[in-house]
């Protein structure tokens, strides 16, 4: 397996900065129709079949009389064009002004903005029907029972899950990934098994699996990369193919890098196998169409709060085969079926897995994202998001002594950006940026082992979402060139 | 708006003063700042009457972590270890100069902390008064 450099996507020779937006954009765009290959993959980055928001690159003459490629595109197939400035007018958050400038957020990978449809209706559910579930017979106890079964519903319909009983309500990503490892872990793993992750994995994918081989006896195998952000496929057949393997599980896109893994074909071999897949979904079902029963994944996990909902709600998909299996997670009110005094009965899966009073307001919030999303459509929003990182990845790549990591195409990658500058420290970088309103995040995002794959200690990630436009990557760009003046890189 | 990323905060980075090692250090400490992994180690090297005969700080971070140890060993060279310990993280502040909000702070600190650990360590150890470190 060849090993490639991490991306530097590239020290430049910098022309003069333009800090006139529109003459970069125009500019861009001017660079990015010359070179109609751009967006398609070098043959050096692995073949994964990316749903494309637009099947290649439009002739010129196609284009014409429209901004974009995607708004040409959308003209073809009779759609609205995606109308960032509309979204905009959704979030009420994006008024705020920040040390004298509008609040550019550019951290959706930790948690997203939340649109008004979402914060009315929590305030609704409190003002008007806020009750607990499954259990009064009085009409605002139905009513909240209605609509909480109904976000169940409008989850299962986003992922195509086969029945909304699939679809269990947690606090969140980490809460999911423990109740696999706690419950279906605790049952099929043993002594001496072997579990397969990635070096890409949050440390929310590897912890629940480090306490559990340590409790097990089992062993951990981690899939290596690529030096541009890939796993390495070689790695995980051979993992695969060593024997004893009970559980792969694999984040779906890394938070860190972007890379959108082929995950799909992992469940494949894996399945092959005799072997389930989990797959941390956190940064793929916000961002992309995610289809469960095409990916046929054994368990999926994702948070509310990362895809405009609120926060301390999140969903683990399982399917229903594996579910029937497992034992409860926790024991308490509203998952028995009867409670004798030395033993008890469990109620069918989802209610197996959902003791106690759950987060009613966060899921029917969560239910209203669901259909925020929905409607804007999830290819529009790759779509989008992909434009906006291409044009990141062109802005960015042209700052002197500016290191971008992950996969060099930004075609084939989510709108996670990862870089450092010269010598400048991420906390310096971030300081700095926010000085001009720029929210971004720094650190080691909860991947330090990817951080030492990488060999640095933090880098920044800017990353993007539904609200986010070209004007706010322009000031980005600007305010990185300002930091690398101050310190003279 | 005006950086707190002065002239003197990166002279300080670019060029940091008496950073290495004291292999023959009484007062030795170290930590880190999980949030951002900065590390910062200080040593002290005492001459008979507690004075603070020579100094050195070393570590990894963003600018602020490194440039306030940096000038934080200044601070200290030719004082007594009594002194050292009244140095308040005022006394740091002022250091730097400028604003820091509350997650910088803790960047801005974390060499004051170490010291502050190394030498009550130290009094500890030849004294039975210790007192706590104050909570940074
Ligand atoms: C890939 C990935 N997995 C898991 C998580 C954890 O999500 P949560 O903190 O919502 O449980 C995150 C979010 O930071 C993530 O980006």
């Amino acid at each position: 397996m060849l090993r490639r450099r991490w991306v530097g996507a590239s020290s430049s020779t910098s022309p003069k900065a333009t800090s006139h937006a529109v003459a970069a954009i125009a500019s861009y765009r001017k660079a990015r129709n010359r070179l109609p290959g751009l967006a398609v993959p070098k043959s050096t980055t692995p073949t994964t079949k990316l749903p494309l928001t637009f099947p290649g690159q439009l002739a010129q003459s196609t284009v014409r009389g429209y901004a974009t490629q995607k708004q040409a595109t959308a003209y073809i197939h009779g759609k609205e064009p995606y109308d960032v400035e509309k979204v905009r007018h959704d979030f009420p958050i994006l008024k705020r002004i920040i040390n004298g400038k509008p609040l550019a957020y550019l951290d959706s990978a930790a948690t997203t903005q939340k649109p008004r449809d979402v914060i009315d209706e929590l305030t609704r559910f409190y003002n008007e029907y806020n009750a607990n579930v499954h259990r009064g017979v009085y009409k605002i106890s139905e009513e909240a029972t209605a609509a909480y079964e109904e976000a169940r519903a409008k989850i299962a319909r986003l992922i195509n899950a086969s029945s909304p009983s699939e679809i269990i309500f947690v606090r969140g990503t980490t809460e999911a990934i423990n109740l696999v490892a706690q419950s279906w872990g605790r049952t099929n793993i043993g002594l001496g098994d072997g579990i397969i992750l990635t070096e890409m994995e949050h440390h929310s994918n590897i912890v629940p699996w480090q306490l559990l081989a340590k409790e097990r006896g089992a062993h951990l195998k981690y899939v290596g990369l690529t030096d541009d952000g890939h796993l390495i496929h070689d790695d995980f057949r051979l993992h695969l193919e060593s024997g004893g393997i009970k559980l792969v599980t694999m984040t779906h896109v890394s938070n860190v890098l972007g890379t959108i893994n082929p995950v799909r074909e992992y469940v494949r071999e894996a399945h092959k196998q005799g072997c389930p897949v989990l797959v941390d979904a956190a940064q793929s079902v916000p961002h992309i169409p995610v289809d469960v029963r095409d990916l046929d994944c054994d368990f999926l996990a994702f948070s509310g709060h990362k895809m405009c909902g609120p926060t301390g709600i999140g969903v683990l998909f399982a399917k229903k085969t594996q579910l029937e299996e497992m034992p409860p997670y926790h024991g308490g009110g509203e998952m028995i079926r009867e409670v004798h005094l030395y033993e008890s009965t469990w109620k069918d899966s989802p209610y197996k897995f959902e003791a106690g009073t759950t987060n009613i307001a966060g899921a029917i919030g969560l239910g209203k994202a669901v259909d925020y999303v929905s409607e804007l459509g999830l290819r529009n929003i790759q779509g989008h998001e992909r434009e906006l990182t291409e044009y990141a990845h062109d802005r960015l790549g042209k700052v002197k002594g500016i290191r971008i990591y992950g996969p060099e195409n930004p075609g084939t990658k989510a709108g996670v950006i990862s870089f450092n500058l010269g010598d400048v420290h991420a906390h310096d970088m971030a300081t700095l940026l926010d000085e001009d309103g720029i929210a971004v995040r720094s650190g080691h995002h909860c991947a330090q082992p990817l951080m030492e794959r990488l060999g640095v200690s933090s880098t920044t990630r800017a990353s993007v979402y539904v609200y986010n436009n070209e004007e706010e990557i322009d000031r980005l760009a600007e305010s990185v060139k300002r930091a690398g003046r101050i310190f003279k890189i | 708006m005006s950086s707190i990323y002065s002239e003197i905060i990166l002279d300080y980075y670019r060029y940091p003063r008496n950073k290495g090692s004291l292999p023959r250090a009484q007062i030795h400490a170290r930590d880190t700042n999980p949030l951002c992994g900065d590390v910062v180690e200080m040593q002290l090297e005492l001459d008979e009457r507690n004075i603070v005969k020579d100094v050195k700080f070393n570590g990894q971070g963003c600018a602020i972590s490194q440039a306030s140890a940096s000038m934080l060993t200044e601070l200290v060279k030719g004082k007594t270890v009594d002194d050292v310990r009244k140095i308040s993280k005022e006394d740091v502040l002022s250091l730097i100069g400028g604003q820091l909000t509350a997650v910088r702070l803790k960047c801005a600190l974390l060499s004051l902390k170490v010291l502050k650990t190394g030498v009550y360590d130290y009094i500890g150890s030849t004294d039975a008064t210790k007192e706590e470190p104050s909570i940074l």
